[in-house]
C-alpha cells in the first residue's frame, strides 16, 4: 500500500485522484464490481451485492461497464478498475479464450447446487435469462401472436414490422429453429461458414419486415412501448419490466434461448482472494431469490427451488423453471468462443447489405 | 561588385531584418507547432502503427485484409460517404439562402435570428438526437398528426432509416455551415453590389456574378467543417439509422468490443483518414481556394 502511494505521489497532481481509488482498492475490505445498469444491475445490487457485502462486513463499490472488452482493455494496459465483472458466459468464454480472466477457484465457490452446465472455469452462473420473441398484443392480441421462431419468420401468417439483434448474438439459432432444425442440431449445423450462411439466408427472407436492428435492451424494451415495431427477439427480464411499465407485450417460452450471466475476475486483480470469497457468498441462493424479486431471470442455483426459497407463481415466471426451460434451447458458449467473430462479420455484412 | 552595392545600399540590412522577422514568426507560432505535433501528428502516427499490429501483437497486415475480404466495410465506407455528402449539401441548401436573409437584415435582427441558430447549438446532442425520434416515430407527433388530419392513411417511415439519420444530422450540422458563411456574407461590400447595378446588372445577375462569388470562402469553409465533422458521427446514426444506417464511427467501436485490439479498429480509422484526405485533395484542385477569394 506504501508504495502504491509512493508511486502515485511521483505521478504528481493528475495522478491526486488516482492515489485515492488505488488506496481504497488496495484496502482489504473493499471489492469493485461492474454491471450493466439499468433495471438488471438494480436487481443486483439491491438483492445480490450489497446484501452479500453486509453479510460479509466489506465494502462493495458498483459501477458500469462496457461489456467484455473493457476487461481485455483494462487487463492489458495494466490498469486496475475493477475486482469482478458481471457478464454473459459467452462473452466471459471469449474472454478466457484471450486470457485475460483469473481462474476460479471452485475449492472456495460452493457450486455443487448449481444446476447443469451453468458455470464454468472463469464465469461462476448466477441468473438464466432467455432471448424470446415478444410481440404487440395489440397488434395480434394476447395469447395470439407468434409462439415459436417459425412464426416469428411466417410474415404471411404474421405479418407486421419486426426487429432483431444488430450483433449476431443468439439470433443465428432463431433462424435454423424457424427452418426447422431440430433444438439439439442448432449448433452442429452451425459449426461451419455453410451453415452460418444458411441461419442468414433465412434472416435475408425476412429482411424488408425488419425495420430495426436494435442494441440494447432498453432499446428493444422501448421499440415495443412505443409500438414501433410488432415484434422484436429480446431478454425476456426486460418484457417484463417494460409490461409492469404499461406496455402491450407478450412472449411465449417455446421461442425462447437460454443463456447466462455470472462473474468474472480480471486477471491481476489485486484483491483477487477477497473476490472469490465474495463470489462465494454471492453464489447463496437466498440472494439469487432475492433478486428474482427485480428481474424475471431465474437463479442457477437449484436450492432455490428445493427450498421453496420464490413462491410458486414467481418461479413459474423465469425462464429456467422446469415447465418453461423443456422448450428451450440453452445457448452453447463453446459455438461462440470458436464462431462468434466469423460469425459476426458474416451478420454485419448481410445487414450491410 | 560595388556599383551593385551601390544600387542596393540596403540590401544586406534588409536581409538582416527579413531574417530577423522569420525567426520571430517561427518563434510565435512555436508553441501551436509543438501543441500540433504532441496532439495531432504523434497519435495519428501511433494510430497508423497500431493498423499494422495482428491481434498475436506481432507486425502484420490482418486488419486490412479484413476489410479486403468482407464486403461490410466497402458498404459502411460508401455509407458514411453518403451520408455525409448528402448532409453537407441539404446544409448548404438549407443554409445558404438563411445565411443571405440573416446578412441582410439590420444588425439587430440579424443577432435575434442568430439566436435561434444558436440555442440548437448549445443544446446536447443526445437530447437532440432522442427529440427527434420521439417526433419521427411510427406512433410519434409528426405521423399522429398527419394521420389525424387526414393527410396519411399510414404512418411513414420517416425514422431508424437514412431519412431520420439525415434529419437529425443536418439538424446538428447547420450551425457549422451558417456561422461561417454570415461572417464571410456580412463582410461582403455593399457597395460591390451597388456598383454592379449602376452599371446595369439586374438583381439576380449582381448576386450570381458579384455576391455569389464573394461568399465562396465562407461557403467553402463552411461546407468543409460539415463534411469532416459528418464523417465522424456515432451517436444520431446510430440512434436514427436504427441499425440500417451503419457509418465508419460505429464499426471502429463495434471492432474493438469483437477483436478486443486496437489495431481492428486502428486500420479502419486509418482508411477513413487516408480517404477523407484523398477526396480533399482532389475538391481543393477542383475548386482553387485562392482564386475563389481573389476572384
Amino acid at each position: 500500500m506504501k508504495k502504491t502511494i509512493m508511486k502515485s505521489a511521483i505521478g504528481g497532481l493528475a495522478a491526486a485522484g488516482l492515489m485515492i481509488t488505488a488506496t481504497a482498492s488496495y484496502a482489504e475490505d473493499t471489492l469493485r464490481i461492474v454491471s450493466w445498469g439499468g433495471a438488471y444491475q438494480k436487481g443486483q445490487s439491491l438483492g445480490i451485492f450489497q446484501p452479500a457485502a453486509k453479510a460479509m462486513g466489506i465494502t462493495v463499490k458498483e459501477d458500469t461497464y462496457g461489456g467484455i472488452s473493457d476487461v481485455k482493455l483494462m487487463v492489458k494496459s495494466g490498469a486496475d478498475k475493477f475486482d469482478i465483472f458481471s457478464s454473459g458466459a459467452g462473452s466471459c468464454a471469449s474472454g478466457a479464450a484471450e486470457g485475460v480472466l483469473e481462474k476460479l477457484d471452485y475449492s472456495v465457490i460452493d457450486v455443487s447446487d448449481h444446476l447443469p452446465g451453468m458455470y464454468s472455469d472463469y464465469c461462476a452462473g448466477a441468473d438464466i435469462f432467455s432471448v424470446v420473441a415478444a410481440y404487440n398484443t395489440d397488434t395480434y392480441g394476447e395469447g395470439n401472436g407468434p409462439k415459436t421462431w417459425a412464426d416469428f419468420y411466417d410474415v404471411e401468417k404474421f405479418p407486421g414490422t419486426r426487429a432483431m439483434r444488430n450483433k449476431v448474438d443468439a439470433q443465428l439459432e432463431t433462424a435454423l429453429l424457424a427452418d426447422g432444425v431440430p433444438m439439439d442440431q442448432v449448433y452442429e449445423v452451425l459449426d461451419s461458414e455453410e451453415g452460418i450462411e444458411r441461419a442468414l439466408d433465412k434472416i435475408r427472407s425476412i429482411k424488408p419486415h425488419i425495420a430495426v436492428w436494435w442494441s440494447s435492451g432498453a432499446q428493444h424494451a422501448q421499440l415495443m412501448k412505443d409500438g414501433e415495431v410488432d415484434m422484436t427477439t429480446g431478454w425476456n427480464g426486460r418484457f417484463d419490466v417494460a409490461k409492469e411499465d404499461g406496455a402491450k407485450v407478450a412472449y411465449d417460452w417455446r421461442s425462447g434461448i437460454m443463456d447466462w450471466e455470472g462473474y468474472g475476475i480480471p486477471k491481476g486483480a489485486k484483491n483477487k482472494d477477497l473476490a472469490m470469497k465474495y463470489i462465494a457468498e454471492m453464489m447463496k441462493p437466498e440472494y439469487m431469490a432475492e433478486f428474482a424479486k427485480y428481474i424475471t431471470y431465474g437463479p442457477t442455483n437449484g436450492k432455490v427451488y428445493e427450498l421453496g426459497l420464490m413462491e410458486d407463481s414467481r418461479a413459474r415466471m423465469m425462464p429456467s423453471h422446469p415447465d418453461n426451460a423443456k422448450h428451450q434451447l440453452t445457448l452453447s458458449t463453446e459455438w461462440y468462443s470458436k464462431w462468434r467473430t466469423i460469425a459476426a462479420e458474416m451478420y454485419t455484412e448481410m445487414m450491410t447489405e | 561588385m560595388t556599383i551593385v552595392d551601390m544600387e542596393k545600399p540596403n540590401e544586406r540590412g534588409l536581409q538582416q531584418v527579413a531574417a530577423n522577422e522569420r525567426l520571430t514568426f517561427f518563434g510565435l507560432t512555436l508553441p501551436y507547432l509543438l501543441m500540433v505535433t504532441a496532439l495531432i501528428v504523434i497519435p495519428v502516427g501511433w494510430l497508423f502503427y497500431l493498423s499494422f499490429i495482428g491481434r498475436d501483437g506481432s507486425l502484420s497486415f490482418e486488419n486490412y485484409e479484413r476489410m479486403m475480404k468482407s464486403k461490410a466495410y466497402i458498404r459502411i465506407f460508401l455509407t458514411t460517404f453518403k451520408i455525409s455528402i448528402l448532409t453537407t449539401i441539404i446544409c448548404a441548401a438549407i443554409g445558404y439562402p438563411l445565411a443571405y436573409f440573416m446578412s441582410q437584415l439590420s444588425r439587430k435582427w440579424a443577432n435575434i435570428c442568430m439566436i435561434g441558430v444558436l440555442i440548437p447549438f448549445w443544446t446536447s446532442l443526445l437530447v437532440r438526437t432522442y427529440a427527434w425520434l420521439v417526433l419521427l416515430q411510427k406512433k410519434g407527433l409528426l405521423n399522429n398528426m398527419a394521420i389525424e388530419m387526414g393527410l396519411i392513411s399510414e404512418p411513414i417511415k420517416i425514422v431508424h432509416n437514412t431519412t431520420g439519420t439525415l434529419i437529425g444530422m443536418v439538424h446538428i450540422m447547420l450551425p457549422f455551415l451558417i456561422l461561417p458563411l454570415y461572417a464571410n456574407m456580412r463582410a461582403i461590400d455593399k457597395d460591390a453590389l451597388k456598383a454592379a447595378s449602376s452599371l446595369g446588372a439586374t438583381p439576380t445577375r449582381a448576386f450570381w456574378t458579384v455576391f455569389f462569388p464573394l461568399s465562396l470562402p465562407g461557403l467553402l469553409a463552411g461546407l468543409l467543417i460539415v463534411f469532416v465533422l459528418c464523417l465522424g458521427f456515432y451517436v444520431t446514426p446510430a440512434i436514427l439509422g436504427g441499425g440500417r444506417v451503419i457509418m465508419a464511427a460505429m464499426k471502429i467501436s463495434s471492432n474493438i468490443e469483437l477483436y478486443f485490439s486496437w489495431g481492428a479498429a486502428s486500420a479502419l480509422g486509418v482508411v477513413l483518414l487516408v480517404v477523407t484526405g484523398i477526396i480533399l485533395f482532389i475538391a481543393s484542385k477542383l475548386v482553387s481556394m485562392d482564386q475563389l477569394g481573389n476572384r
